[in-house]
């Protein structure tokens, strides 16, 4: 079995999460809330919160924190805060203060803890925000990540569920970042899946954001602890369907060759579990599934925008450096139903 | 022959790393049987037999204790019966025999009596051939490792020869003995119930 170097990494991450059946059970226990200003509560299962101050300016909320998916405290901290406050862009929004969350044993080193906190500062700088204050507690596992306020004009919120038939699908950032993690925990990534897996996780969703600002944006989330499947199926809803082709579908290109080990986490499988039914699978490998499965920590944005403003959309989306990819369509045919085409 | 994994209390996907390792050097007709403690660990175990074309069998044997059985051939898979282990390995268990004193009287009926029948109790422990690992004291218990209580010297032998004496931090407070404890040392409930629920055997008198 793996040495750990410090007992930081665990196999945390998006991986973390609860699984989607068992939050949505709990979730639809709770009382909703019905204030007309609330124009998105957890009642979507979009991404952030959104409440309408004035007509001009609706506050987007968001919280996000994990254990440790990396050995470095620092690389920790800056993949914990890109992830957190990628929901306020994938609602469109703008960031502008942020708070620490901080679970952190009181006997470990504290340099440790100041090196996940610089790493989460630097990102919130990058991101235009304030970091404005934070909390701590003593934990028995470290855990990290930000309370995010954002703004947005009401008028301009990007929803999650609101793709229309004849969109194309665009990805900006690739899969696999769950499995190059795993693979990692027991020591058998290479430096480079690794390297690619952190580049992109440490990535500020920012710049996809404002580069799709010139177009069409119908609809838009990020894509995390649910995989790319679980994020689609929550964006088609039951009014319209998807095709995807592998081919277009961004992915570190060791996510398939680790996937072919069976480095796969439990969060895969309970993402497998509970998406099965909503997905059609043509000639698509065994790999390519379980990347498609794949818990994201700090995923890319998904986007749904009009077909004919796809090419200069990823020709953009491109420039910013990490793979990306049109990865498929929305439909009108099976309704909530993911057809995934392989090659 | 029958290999065996042990990959309970291990997250995914280290049952599936180990149990590759194990398939890596076994003979054709060896089995490999591993325990694992969630069903998403046995999913991603027989995904991985799927895959790899492997027998596989599993089932559940107890609450969080799954069993998955791999093998290249189905009759390799049949020796299941004959080498598979049936039960998890013992644990030896120290013997722990823990004295729980919950009052500074022993038995109902007349008090007096019952502080003379505590009294004479805690002397008729020390003469034990073994003695017991632990004396929890709470409650009316917390007085008899106070000061002034008639069962100090007792209770003091019984410590020096190895006996952990603990009384709950809350009684003494109560009773106002927190500056006064003579003997051992403070605990609180999460230790008292922890060290029953560790006990071997419980002594209440």
């Amino acid at each position: 079995m793996s040495e750990q170097p410090i007992v930081f990494c665990k196999g945390g991450g998006c991986t973390a999460k609860l699984g989607p059946g068992a939050l949505s059970r709990v979730l639809s226990k709770l009382p909703a809330f019905d204030d007309p200003n609330l124009l998105v509560g957890f009642d979507h299962s979009d991404d952030a919160a959104v409440y309408r101050l004035s007509d001009e300016l609706a506050m987007v909320q968001t919280l996000d924190f994990f254990p440790p998916m990396v050995e470095d405290p620092y690389v920790f901290g800056q993949i914990a805060a890109t992830n957190a406050l990628s929901d306020v862009w994938a609602m469109g929004g703008e960031v502008k203060t942020a708070l620490n969350i901080v679970c952190f044993p009181e006997q470990m080193d504290l340099n440790i803890l100041g090196q996940i906190l610089q790493g989460g500062a630097e990102k919130v700088r990058e991101a235009g925000g304030v970091l404005a204050g934070g909390h701590s507690i003593a934990d028995a596992d470290v855990k990290y990540g930000l309370s995010v306020t954002g703004i947005i004009h009401p008028d301009r919120v990007l929803q999650n569920t609101t793709c229309r038939p004849g969109d194309a699908l665009l990805l900006s950032k690739p899969l696999g970042v769950g499995i190059i993690c795993t693979t990692a925990r027991v020591q058998e990534a290479s430096q480079d899946a690794l390297d690619a897996a952190i580049q992109s996780m440490t990535t500020l969703n920012k710049y996809a954001c404002e580069c799709m600002k010139n177009f069409t944006v119908h609809s838009c989330t990020d894509v995390t602890g649910f995989g790319l499947l679980g994020h689609l199926r929550e964006m088609l809803g039951t009014d319209v369907g998807a095709e995807l082709t592998t081919g277009g579908i961004p992915v570190i290109p060791q996510a398939l060759e680790y996937a072919d080990e069976f480095l796969l986490t439990a969060a895969g499988q309970r993402n497998r579990n509970h998406m099965q039914d909503h997905v059609v699978w043509k000639d698509v490998s065994f790999a390519m599934q379980e990347v498609l499965f794949d818990p994201q920590t700090s995923g890319g944005l998904l986007f749904s925008i009009p077909y004919n403003e796809a090419e200069e959309a990823m020709y953009q989306l491109e420039k910013l450096g990490l793979a990306c990819g049109i990865i498929g369509r929305v439909t009108a045919e099976h309704p909530g139903q993911i057809v995934v085409q392989g090659e | 022959m029958n290999h065996m994994v042990d990959a309970r209390g291990k997250q995914c996907p280290i049952p599936v790393v180990e149990t590759k390792k194990v398939l890596a050097q076994m003979n054709q007709e060896d089995q490999v049987t591993v325990w694992v403690d969630n069903e998403i660990a046995v999913q991603n175990l027989s995904k991985m037999a799927g895959q790899k074309n492997l027998q596989c069998e599993s089932k559940q044997l107890a609450d969080n204790h799954y069993e998955v059985v791999l093998a290249f051939s189905p009759a390799a898979l049949n020796q299941k019966a004959e080498q598979a282990p049936v039960a998890a390995p013992k644990v030896a268990v120290p013997d722990k025999t823990v004295v729980v004193i919950s009052s500074n009287t022993m038995g109902n009926g007349d008090d007096v009596l019952g502080a003379s029948l505590m009294k004479s109790f805690l002397y008729a422990l020390t003469e034990q051939d073994v003695l017991p690992a632990m004396i929890l004291l709470y409650n009316g218990g917390a007085k008899l490792s106070a000061q002034q209580s008639p069962a100090l010297e007792d209770l003091k032998l019984l410590q020096e020869q190895g006996v952990e004496i603990l009384t709950c931090g809350a009684c003494l407070n109560h009773y106002g003995l927190t500056e006064q404890l003579a003997v051992g040392s403070v605990t609180n409930m999460y230790s008292i119930v922890e060290h029953m629920m560790q006990a071997t055997k419980i002594i209440r008198p």
